[in-house]
């Protein structure tokens, strides 16, 4: 193979002095600077490109953009590996390692295009009909090989070392699409003073207008025009740059592409997903052209007609030389003309009988062969087209060929205007689809509303961007727009037809679909255009149908002898291109997926042996190391020293809010189930709240700091939710209350010292506070200062011991806690940590998240008897429902481990000692702990009433472990039942 | 997204906010003792496709709770407006 | 009704496709019928099915508005599992199972169901207690269950991230072998070709407007292509039950919010389980064409439109590397959103209705799929009969009033946070 042996001595958007070295499948080639790889492949002469999806048919490059069905490749290795990339927008970079995929052992020789020896029994949906027997279990066979069959690349499975990024941006007008139209509409848009963000896919401006002669009119066009748009501060050109998708709130999905002069290792972000918000939209989207439909219109070599413009003219690449253009309109015989002044020898075919005669004039002066009223059908060659049959009003003949261009039309580009919903309407006069109404900050300008002719399409464009900026209430006077015309005629269509006898027509490339595929889904009855492309996977693949769409729906509308609107489209969805999941996460991956939560005195953790556990975003103690070898010594070792001497625990991590207002005591007499209006000043108290429905919500405590000001703290986990809660009565249901919440989670360190040396270490490292049962007592508080910080004291018990929780301004806390731990050492205190914590409250009976379930009722609890005789707090009347109050719902036990050498396990379904253990059982163990005090393992559990009777047994049965156990019902308090420790 | 104009805070993606649900269920007083209408509030919801009022508090924000009035078909923002003042 | 198999198939190549049969007759509505089904979804159609297959009732309509299987059928991720903790969901769930065991060779249409496993991880040592608690209920029904370490896992699912910069450690999982995937829009177009086959009219394009009343009851409905009479009508509409239980007036306890899924481009094996991550919202199996089928969380707010917002895409996007790196590179292809009844307990609703002659089925919140086969059962039997069925005695409307609601996550009423 010749180095670039296609290409054109001159011409074309490329930098030739700007060689590039790239790899296809192993072989070294070369493109220039300004390539994508499929330029740089058919300058090379590189022809087959791809296997197709189900019969792995050889396949090349059908297209010049992100239509783009055939050609596509895997690049790079390792984590870096991308799959399915199609090589027509891939722009061209040194050392770029592409590689041809679902092909085994090669390109060129591929097993399973065998495949299309079966084809008779792979129709659409054969799979549906068979593949169901001998056996229920045959299908996980059969499933085995179609799985390995299917798919197309491969995907690495190592983590992307790539670097990605997410940023916000706003705009007045954005404007998709960098084409005549869109260019024109961004001038106009700009000048009326509106901030302006022109969005293009492609490494060039210029769209459609790249398609023409690199050193014409247009040329001069786009680089004047795009030179003025530099000039505007207000206009931001993205290339690169590919809308993903229109999202509510007018948020423009964009992802941008590296440079590829960029090196990957360079720390720029590969690719950057921008979520633009713009006040208006012009939706410039352009148009993508049709295949035709005949057999064998899938070989190698057969090209659209525009996109083999492109390569003409924008790469200078000659990608044949014997050409036939097969067409069904005007626009491809512009093709044939450039294709003839470079030098090929070109036949037009067009379907129709009357020509415009100007086209025949020029045929005929460039030496054009022009065969009117003539299709082909059918074509041959092996990995890359050699003849073609034709049929005309002179019968049929064949010619050999070596390019087929084909243009069966155009259709609008609606895909991103779509997908806010609005529906597209067709316009029979150009036989095609075009957005129907849009909100009004949107608008759509040239090929993509149908508008194809340049000189019209920029005209439009200019409306489109003063009708946008407009909108935006910016609308500076405009100058004429910039006239760019190209003198194209635009006709009305013909529609082609499919022609499909002889051999397998194709209407969707990648996922095999044909004509046949189509006719027998009308036959079976998926007539609807959604069966259509359910059953046959008509437009499911990577380029979603952009080229078939249209064809597929035609032909289901001559099968039913219906008009192209009763059939209806699909919906289009976003993306518009696929957008690697990389993008869309930006820097959110690893420790970067969630914040860390940390508590003011999580470093001196970290410094002293603690071994963390992380609850609901929160890194938390779980044991120290030095307790213990393990954290089951280590818990248990903790908790002896706290019911022994004295353990200190972080608890920062408790929500926090603070109540105020002359109604403070109204507000929480009915916010929580238990009253609070004759909290005495200085004192706290234990308070529950139930959800609406009348199931517990949460729990905690709350301070009465001063006739009119609390002090609530609520569980770890539902500290937001409470506030929020809070915040929603106050602002909804009882606005007359005059009451303010607010969170002071953040403010306060806070720190649990418990144990009979409590005290004792509390006055020794406080020595002018008076730690006296009067002065302070079981629920009692204090409030002071501590080296010039806020302090306050409260004695509260989770343990059951004798305890103060002590909170002091965040940034001391790790000062006070340093404090009170060289003022507890003579006193063994030590710091204790949340396995030690939750055993601690399971031996006190304490309920918390695993009782406190989202199921589960006061009375379930044995907390019912807090409430007494009162009404009109939250949850207070749907919690008498009467399932609620069944005598048989499970409700809290305290539950002994019967066997020695056993445990009991949370988790455990419970029994009665002679039912048969099977079903859902008769309640289930919430939490255990081994208890030092009673010598074994205890736990709390949720039992059916009917059994609950204290000493009773039950079988605690843990099937995954294949264990039973023995348990005898107790109190759920297996500690200090009268309180004195905590009292006294 | 969804961007709300907060009356407090200026225009915001929705994601700043937390949902509140249907706003035109009427919430009982405090002490009405009657489970039907508990149960109305609570369960029952017309769940219209096309207007609906709705909750959202402003979390990131200025933390008021406020009523939206929102198309659900198109998700069309038609009012937002804090929900102390619809009370009044 | 030819049947189908591999002979079929052999002989229509031979004769070139052309004595293919329509999967189901293009029925238009008699004057009136035993039983109308509204709503041509899985669950619709599945209810048509067992009617006429279990309970003879054969004079029966499914109408649809649009094509069959148009809805959350055909939007779903397609996951089936057994894997439900409370009493009442236990049962209904692996009855489905079951069937599902045996439908492709019931329906003889292949819904390609693959038991390949499904696992959700897990990633403290409380969150595995929590699963084993589950692994404990689901043995003592009689279904798999499996509790893995981490090493399991890592032998499993090799390409999850099992690296020290994991935000949230791999700790275990919960394994149900049984459970896997099946090709959704097969599910709806076997049990159409079955109904149809038993004698069921599946009338396409044809739009419920209105009730037709007698009294307290109902005796037909109103549609875009006119009256139809009926002995009783079943609604199977899920994601619009409340537009359709107002015109029936008809107090629901339900909300529609959008719930969406993702499919990337076609790859070759590389998810060879569903896999579920239990720190953060996702989840993800391959489907037998290559695209990896993912979804996340509800959007979070009442929507009928079938579309999600950007956010929510990213955030599923984010929880998807967090789980499984190697996804980066890998391109989404398609994303679209599907309209969910939640109801306040997330789980469903089956039962006749206050109004003689009307049956309701839905409130599947994001579950209905794998429910399809039980539900159509059940609900058939709770149309033949006028009984609830056995195992859809817990999904009564009136649960709400009593308390004895199913809430298998504890999130209480507000529909949005189920």
């Amino acid at each position: 193979m010749n180095a670039q042996n296609k290409r054109m001595p001159k011409g074309g958007r490329v930098d030739r002095s700007h060689s590039i070295e790239f790899s296809f499948d192993g072989e070294g080639l070369a493109g220039y600077r300004g390539d994508t790889l499929a330029s740089a492949l058919l300058a090379n002469g590189v022809t087959l490109v791809g296997r197709s999806f189900k019969y792995h048919r050889p396949r090349g490059i059908l297209s010049a953009g992100p239509e783009e069905p055939n050609a596509l490749v895997t690049l790079g290795t390792g984590g870096r590996r991308e799959p399915n990339l199609p090589a027509t927008t891939l722009e061209l970079g040194a050392g770029m390692a592409a590689e041809s995929q679902n092909r085994w052992p090669s390109l060129a020789f591929d097993v399973q295009s065998a495949n299309g020896l079966f084809a008779p029994f792979l129709s659409a949906g054969f799979y549906y009909k068979t593949f169901m027997g001998p056996t229920r279990r045959s299908w996980k066979v059969y499933e085995h090989f179609i799985r390995r069959a299917a798919g197309l690349g491969r995907a690495g499975t190592e983590p992307d070392p790539d670097r990605y990024e997410v940023r916000h941006a706003f705009a007045d007008v954005a404007i998709i699409g960098a084409g005549p139209a869109g260019l024109s509409a961004a001038r106009a848009a700009a000048a009326a003073g509106a901030r302006v963000v022109l969005i293009e896919q492609d490494f060039l401006l210029g769209g459609q207008l790249l398609a023409e002669r690199s050193d014409g009119a247009a040329a001069s066009w786009l680089s004047r025009v795009e030179a003025e748009l530099n000039s505007f501060e207000t206009v931001t050109l993205m290339k690169r740059t590919s809308a993903f998708g229109i999202y509510d709130g007018n948020v423009i999905g964009l992802v941008e592409q590296r440079n590829q002069d960029c090196p990957p290792y360079s720390g720029q972000a590969r690719q950057t997903v921008t979520m633009l918000r713009a006040r208006s939209l012009v939706f410039a989207t352009g148009a993508i052209e049709r295949p035709m439909v005949f057999p064998n219109n899938d070989l190698p070599g057969v090209m659209l007609a525009s996109a083999a413009r492109i390569y003409l003219n924008r790469f200078a690449v000659l990608p044949g030389r014997k050409i036939i253009v097969a067409t069904t309109n005007d626009g491809a015989w512009r093709t044939a003309f450039d294709l003839a002044v470079a030098g090929a020898e070109v036949t037009v075919v067009d379907l129709r009988t009357t020509i415009p005669p100007a086209l025949v004039v020029e045929a005929t002066r460039l030496g054009v062969t022009v065969r009117t009223a003539t299709r082909i059908l059918n074509l041959r060659g092996g990995h890359s087209v050699k003849r073609a049959t034709l049929k005309g009003p002179d019968g049929q003949f064949e010619a050999a060929c070596d390019l087929v261009c084909m243009s069966g039309g155009w259709s609008p580009t609606v895909h991103l205007a779509s997908h806010l919903g609005v529906k597209p309407r067709y316009r029979e006069d150009i036989g095609g689809f075009v957005p129907g109404v849009f909100p009004a900050n949107q608008f759509g300008a040239g090929a993509m509303m149908g508008i194809y002719a340049t000189a019209d399409t920029n005209e439009d464009g200019h409306r489109a961007g003063i009708e946008a900026a407009s909108f935006c209430g910016k609308s500076a006077p405009v100058p004429a727009p910039s006239k760019l015309d190209l003198g194209e005629t635009v006709p009305a269509l013909l529609r082609d037809f499919p022609c499909a006898q002889g051999g397998k027509a194709f209407v969707d490339f990648q996922m095999d679909v044909t004509t046949k595929d189509i006719e027998l889904a009308h036959r079976e009855g998926y007539e609807s255009i959604e069966h259509l492309k359910r059953y046959t996977t008509l437009g499911m693949g990577t380029d979603q149908g952009k080229t078939s769409n249209f064809p597929g729906l035609s032909a289901m509308a001559a099968l039913r002898g219906a008009t192209i609107p009763e059939t209806g489209t699909t919906t289009f969805r976003p993306p518009f291109t696929p957008v690697a999941i990389g993008a869309l996460a930006g820097r959110a991956t690893g420790h970067h997926f969630k914040p860390f939560r940390r508590t003011p005195m999580h470093d001196w953790h970290l410094a002293n042996g603690a071994e963390m556990l992380e609850v609901g975003l929160w890194m938390r103690p779980w044991f120290y190391r030095q307790s213990g070898a393990d954290v089951s010594e280590a818990y248990v070792a903790e908790m002896r020293n706290v019911r022994r001497a004295a353990g200190l625990m972080d608890i920062s991590t408790l929500g926090k809010i603070d109540v105020q207002g002359p109604d403070a005591a109204t507000f929480l007499d009915r916010i929580y189930a238990n009253g609070f209006a004759k909290l005495q000043v200085g004192r706290a108290r234990y308070g529950v709240m139930l959800r609406d429905d009348g199931i517990v919500f949460d729990d905690g405590t709350t301070t009465r700091l001063a006739e009119s000001r609390f002090f609530m703290t609520t569980s770890t986990a539902k500290a937001a939710d409470v506030l929020s809660r809070l915040e929603f009565l106050l602002d909804t249901a009882w606005p007359e209350l005059r009451v303010a919440v607010s969170s002071v989670s953040d403010e306060w360190a806070a720190m649990s010292i418990a144990g009979p040396e409590s005290r004792a270490i509390l006055a020794a490292a406080f020595p002018s506070l008076d730690v006296s049962n009067e002065a302070l007592p079981h629920m009692g508080s204090y409030e002071g200062e501590w080296r010039g910080r806020a302090l306050r004291i409260l004695r509260l018990s989770y343990s059951g011991e004798r305890a103060y929780e002590i909170y002091v301004g965040a940034t001391a806390g790790e000062q006070l806690w340093s404090s009170l731990l060289e003022a507890g050492r003579p006193l063994d205190l030590k710091p204790y940590g949340v396995e030690a914590l939750g055993a601690l409250r399971v031996e006190k009976g304490h309920v918390a998240g695993p009782e406190i379930d989202g199921r589960t009722t006061l009375d379930d609890l044995g907390l019912g008897r807090m409430v007494g005789k009162r009404s009109g707090f939250v949850g207070d009347v749907l919690r008498r429902r009467p399932a609620l109050l069944a005598h048989d719902r499970q409700r809290l036990v305290g539950l002994e481990c019967m066997e020695d050498g056993k445990r009991l396990r949370g988790g455990s379904v419970l029994f009665r000692p002679d039912e048969k253990a099977t079903g859902h059982g008769r309640g289930r163990v919430t939490s255990v702990t081994f208890s030092p005090e009673r010598d074994r393992y205890v736990g709390l559990a949720l039992l059916a009433g009917d059994l609950a009777t204290e000493g009773s047994e039950v079988v605690a049965v843990y099937p995954m472990k294949a264990e039973t156990v023995r348990a005898r019902i107790v109190s759920p308090i297996f500690l200090d039942p009268q309180g004195e420790r905590l009292h006294g | 997204m969804l961007r709300f104009e907060c009356p407090c805070c200026g225009p915001r993606d929705h994601d700043e906010f937390r949902y509140g649900g249907d706003a035109s269920v009427r919430r009982p007083a405090h002490d009405d003792p009657d489970p039907e209408a508990w149960y109305a509030y609570v369960y029952v919801r017309k769940n219209p496709a096309g207007l609906h009022r709705e909750f959202w508090q402003h979390v990131t924000g200025c933390r008021q709770w406020l009523v939206v009035e929102r198309d659900t078909r198109t998700h069309v923002i038609s009012t937002v407006t804090f929900a102390r003042a619809s009370q009044a | 009704m030819a049947p189908y198999s591999a002979f079929s198939i052999l002989r229509n190549a031979l004769s070139g496709q052309k004595n293919w049969q329509r999967a189901w007759r293009a029925a238009e509505p008699k004057r009136s019928y035993d039983v109308i089904v509204v709503g041509g979804g899985g669950h619709g159609l599945a209810t048509a099915f067992y009617l006429a297959e279990n309970h003879g009732v054969r004079n029966v309509a499914v109408l649809e508005k649009g094509y069959i299987g148009g809805g959350n059928v055909g939007r779903n991720t397609t996951v089936i599992r057994s894997n439900y903790l409370l009493d009442g969901n236990t049962q209904f769930y692996e009855f489905s199972m079951k069937l599902w065991e045996g439908m492709s060779q019931a329906l003889n249409f292949n819904v390609m169901f693959s038991q390949r496993g499904q696992l959700v991880t897990a990633h403290s040592a409380d969150q595995l207690d929590g699963f084993g608690h589950r692994a404990n209920i689901m043995r003592l029904n009689g279904i798999d269950a499996d509790i893995l370490d981490r090493d399991d896992v890592r032998r499993l699912v090799p390409y999850l991230d099992f690296s020290d910069t994991a935000r949230f450690p791999i700790h275990g999982a919960i394994f149900q072998g049984r459970a896997g995937t099946a090709r959704h829009d097969a599910v709806a177009w076997g049990y159409a070709r079955a109904a149809d086959g038993h004698g069921v009219d599946i009338i396409q394009n044809c739009e419920v407007t209105g009730f037709i009343r007698d009294g307290n009851g109902i005796v037909g409905v109103e549609t875009t292509k006119g009256r139809i009479g009926a002995g009783k009508v079943g609604l199977a509409v899920a994601g619009h039950t409340s537009m359709l239980g107002a015109k029936a007036r008809l107090e629901l306890p339900i909300e529609s919010h959008v719930l969406q899924a993702f499919v990337t481009e076609p790859l070759k094996p590389l998810v060879d389980h569903v896999v579920a991550y239990g720190a953060d919202h996702f989840y993800v199996s391959q489907s037998d064409k290559g695209g990896l089928v993912f979804g996340g969380n509800l959007d979070g707010y009442n929507s009928y439109a079938q579309r999600g917002n950007l956010g929510v895409v990213r955030e599923v996007a984010e929880a998807a590397i967090a789980l499984m790196p190697c996804i980066s590179r890998i391109r989404l292809l398609r994303h679209w959103g599907g309209v969910m009844d939640m109801t306040p307990d997330a789980s469903p609703i089956i039962c006749p209705t206050p109004v003689d002659g009307l049956y309701l089925n839905g409130g599947w919140c994001y579950g209905g799929f794998k429910a399809t086969p039980a539900s159509g059962w059940c609900f058939a039997h709770t149309i033949a009969t006028g009984k609830p069925h056995p195992l859809i005695a817990a999904y009564g409307l009136d649960r709400f009033r009593t308390g004895r609601t199913l809430d298998e996550a504890g999130a209480g009423p507000s529909a949005w946070l189920q």
